[in-house]
């Protein structure tokens, strides 16, 4: 340990805790107990988060409408999700008589299981990542798609008239959402050359001066980053977009007919598939676990990663804050006509950028382009719907 | 332009969320069981019975004379009257209430009770924190729970409570003025009669001096 210096040990500090560890076991072993202690970190971290996240959400929506959220639990109310975690635990389990009981009882697990597997290719620090595949956005999002399919097992197996609706708007909302998704995400395969998370990261990792080479700084990347930010709140039916589970609509969509800890679970699995989609956005867009400024390589990379992820998650907060649900229509007006188009848009500005070659021009010349496609799909939007001060018939 | 709006309302919610923290005036919240605020004077809740003095039973004002308990819409209320009197808070004899039951699991806080109570006996208390797990014994109240000061009464209805007290007052020094009236009347007429007696008296000893005088000789002479 000597002839290392402390901020790097401090740095790869659970590869070597894995390693250490690794090295009481038979070599031929030791691969697999590697990956045991990445899963075992993996299931214990993300759940903390999502405790935190949970708690967090609730004292930030109240502080948002004027009030303290939970603070009657612990101090500040921070057992909360241990209150709520024991409840969920020693609820009834119910299973509708008419359902379809092994889907019924397959479809959280399944929906788990899938986030969980999202998680292998996340990088979370230097070195820190599962499994280092060769197409891990590829399989990230195949892991993500999986969850659709358990929403619609959700909807489908609970003979609810509630449930399938809610897991038919989810499958017609993620579905949508999944094309940009994937095609902002495309634009940053494209200019990293490589479908490798930690590749995509390294890409990134350079330094200006002080500035960090990150994707969100160029037009291209601005441009996807909202877009793949929107995406992913639709993919992961947040407010606005949470349609699917829209409380005054239909109960709570596809899991109305869950009760205690099956409810539980798809709560974790959605609040992870959120934590796990503001990870692969830092990755693709904020330079993953690389730190802002070139003078703070010396704070540890899996602490940038947890800060963006973070960062990530209050924005989720504040927007649901903010917007009130869209409708049905508007939510397959706005991915079909304005998201889409633009998104194949920013592709092709991608590819101009990519071979315009460095220099100043393409800045410029892929700025104009965005902001003015912008500009007139907005206002053409906007004038289509006839947004302006409203008239009433009746009222004065 | 497109995307404005959401501009505006994501700052919006920024400054109530930063605002919470800085502004008392945002944050209205009273956090119930540690803090409260005071309770309006006019708010009411179940009713109480009123006595003066420190002895709740001498002072109680309840003539147990059982107007509010068959006015009471839900039927609330039972009395029982005493056989013997004692003196009320205005000094008149009067029976009071051996048996006063307020059933609040009942009662419906319409406050005719004390509407209806002639002898400002039964007013509305303020005290809302009487959950129970006795679910009948605790929530139905005899006269020693129902029994609260007058000082209780003024801290909690203090413009009320003034009123009435003057309003007592008036009547209990109209009693004592009646009161006064007959006794000077009586000691009047008292001092008529023994005024007249003593005139009838003296007259009598004076015809029985002269008859004595008279009728000693003859009495004598009779013997």
């Amino acid at each position: 340990m000597s002839g290392m210096n402390v901020p790097a040990t401090i740095d790869q500090i659970f590869i070597l805790f894995t390693n250490w560890v690794a090295s009481f076991f038979p070599p031929a072993y030791r691969p697999l107990i590697g990956v045991l202690l990445g899963v075992i970190g993996i299931i214990s971290v993300f759940p903390g988060l999502f405790a935190l996240t949970v708690l967090f959400e609730r004292k930030g929506l109240g502080r948002i409408q004027n009030r303290y959220g939970p603070n009657r639990v612990g101090p500040y109310g921070l057992f909360q999700p241990v209150a709520d975690g024991v409840k969920a635990l020693i609820k009834e389990d119910i299973v509708p008589f008419s359902a379809d009981a092994v889907v019924h009882f397959l479809a959280p697990i399944v929906f788990l299981t899938a986030v969980f597997m999202g998680y292998a290719v996340l990088p979370v620090g230097r070195n820190m990542e599962l499994v280092n595949m060769d197409a891990g956005l590829l399989f990230f999002f195949a892991m993500s798609a999986t969850s659709e399919l358990s929403v619609f097992m959700a909807g489908w197996s609970s003979r609810n008239k509630f449930s399938l609706l809610g897991a038919m708007r989810a499958v017609a909302q993620m579905i949508s959402y999944e094309v940009p998704l994937l095609l902002s995400a495309v634009v940053v395969v494209m200019i990293a050359g490589s479908l490798s998370l930690p590749e995509i990261v390294a890409a990134q990792a350079g330094y200006t001066g002080v500035w960090p080479h990150w994707y969100v700084f160029t037009p291209w990347g601005f441009a996807s980053f909202i877009i793949f930010g929107i995406a992913a709140t639709a993919e992961t039916n947040r407010s606005p977009f949470d349609l699917p589970e829209g409380e005054s609509e239909i109960v709570a969509g596809y899991f109305t007919e869950y009760s205690g800890f099956k409810f539980a679970i798809f709560f974790i699995a959605e609040y992870l598939a959120m934590i796990s989609i503001s990870g692969i956005s830092t990755t693709l867009f904020l330079g993953g676990w690389a730190a802002p400024f070139s003078f703070l390589t010396i704070v540890p990379s899996w602490f940038w990663f947890f800060a963006k992820v973070m960062m990530f998650l209050f924005v989720f907060i504040w927007v649901r804050a903010t917007l009130p649900r869209l409708r049905q229509d508007q939510l397959m007006n706005f991915a079909w006509k304005f998201v889409l188009p633009f998104t194949l848009l920013n592709l092709m500005v991608t590819a101009l950028w990519r071979f315009m070659g460095a220099g100043w021009e393409r800045w410029v010349v892929s700025t104009a382009i965005l902001v003015a496609a912008y500009i007139l799909m907005g206002r053409t939007g906007l004038l289509s719907k006839h947004i302006g001060p409203r008239s009433y018939r009746y009222a004065e | 332009m497109l995307g404005e709006g959401i501009i505006k309302g994501l700052l919006e919610t920024a400054r109530n969320f930063a605002g919470s923290y800085v502004s008392k005036e945002r944050l209205t919240t009273v956090q119930y069981p540690e803090e409260r605020e005071p309770l309006p004077e006019a708010s009411r809740v179940f009713p109480f019975l009123v006595y003066d003095g420190s002895d709740w039973l001498a002072g109680m004002r309840c003539v147990a004379c059982q107007i509010c308990e068959k006015e009471c819409p839900p039927k609330c209320i039972y009395i029982e009257k005493s056989a013997d009197k004692k003196p009320d808070a205005v000094g008149k004899p009067q029976a009071y209430p051996t048996r006063f039951d307020i059933d609040i699991s009942v009662c419906m806080s319409c406050q005719i009770c004390v509407e209806v109570c002639p002898f400002e006996a039964i007013k509305m208390d303020n005290k809302f924190e009487l959950a129970t797990d006795d679910r009948f014994g605790g929530l139905l109240l005899d006269r020693k729970k129902l029994a609260k000061p007058n000082e209780y009464y003024h801290q909690i209805h203090p413009t009320e409570a003034a009123e009435v007290d003057a309003r007592l007052a008036a009547e209990r020094a109209a009693v004592e003025a009646k009161a006064k009236a007959a006794a000077e009347a009586t000691a009047a007429k008292a001092a008529a009669a023994k005024a007249a007696a003593e005139k009838v008296a003296s007259e009598k000893t004076a015809t029985e001096k002269a008859s004595s005088e008279k009728n000693t000789p003859s009495a004598g002479g009779g013997a």
